[in-house]
């Protein structure tokens, strides 16, 4: 027996919350950072199902393109985040307030 | 078969998820991002999206964790204070994501989705072919954009990085 698109959806979804709750909760940047990437990743995951479902390649191609977006974003995220960490010796967000006031 | 590779597939990728959320060191949580990147591309290997899960194996697992663990050891969090979050922020965070999950759930459960209508065909993203064909005719575009944005980010990667660096070892 094959497993649902109720299935992947709904899987897709707890992942999805599952780094949404790390993005929240954590207060190193660098770990908020990941949690990102894996809301990202369960995007994909519902894409993916879907275009299977569906008998299309369309959300494949999209994964595709999520994909190159999230390794760019990446790339200069941790560039931020290294060159934020040589001038303010921290990662921490609860340190990095000088926008809030 | 299917559905007992599904059940482990997902227990894995939801387990180490939550690694990455609840792990206090950062190395930990890069790794678990790694076994829940892998969970991820079983699934997708059962969706017969062969080429993506290659692809989220090298890109993902192979350069973004790479890239995550090579920052976490330059940077050396290994001392911080991980978990120390205030009472109303951990509540907020809960509330947030059980609000999300309890809404996607029930939209899941009244709103049955119904399998497309071609279901029984043959896989399309196993065929890098196809799959080829359509990144070079109709998504011809966005994949010179995606080009272009690779190179803009490498740019600006470069330029991030000697710009703080030179401002704080002037010669």
């Amino acid at each position: 027996m094959k497993p649902s698109l109720d299935a992947y959806v709904l899987l897709s979804a707890a992942l999805f919350a599952i780094g949404f709750l790390g993005v929240l909760v954590r207060r190193n940047t660098l770990v908020i950072y990941m949690c990102l990437e894996l809301m990202l990743v369960a995007a994909t995951l519902a894409l993916v199902a879907f275009s299977r479902f569906n008998g299309t390649e369309d959300g494949d191609v999209f994964v595709f393109f999520i994909l190159t977006v999230a390794a760019a974003e990446v790339a200069v995220g941790l560039a931020i985040i290294v060159a934020l960490f040589r001038a303010r010796q921290t990662v921490e967000v609860d340190r990095l307030d000088s926008m809030k006031h | 078969m299917d559905q007992i590779a599904f059940i482990s597939l997902s227990v894995l990728a939801l387990a180490s998820a939550l690694g990455v959320v609840l792990s206090k060191n950062a190395v930990n949580g890069a790794m678990c991002l790694l076994l829940c990147l892998a969970g991820i591309a079983g699934l997708f290997v059962q969706l017969h999206a062969y080429f993506l899960a290659f692809i989220l194996v090298w890109v993902y697992a192979g350069a973004v964790v790479a890239l995550f663990l090579f920052i976490v050891m330059l940077l050396d969090m290994q001392g911080g204070r991980p978990w120390r979050f205030r009472a109303a922020q951990a509540f907020a965070g809960f509330m947030a994501a059980a609000l999300l999950l309890v809404g996607l759930d029930l939209l899941a459960v009244r709103g049955r989705l119904g399998a497309g209508p071609n279901v029984g065909q043959a896989a399309v993203g196993s065929s890098l072919k196809l799959y080829a064909y359509q990144l070079f005719t109709t998504y011809l575009l966005p994949v010179q954009v995606m080009g272009f944005l690779l190179l803009i980010a490498m740019l600006g990667v470069i330029v991030i990085s000697r710009r703080i660096g030179g401002a704080e070892d002037s010669r």
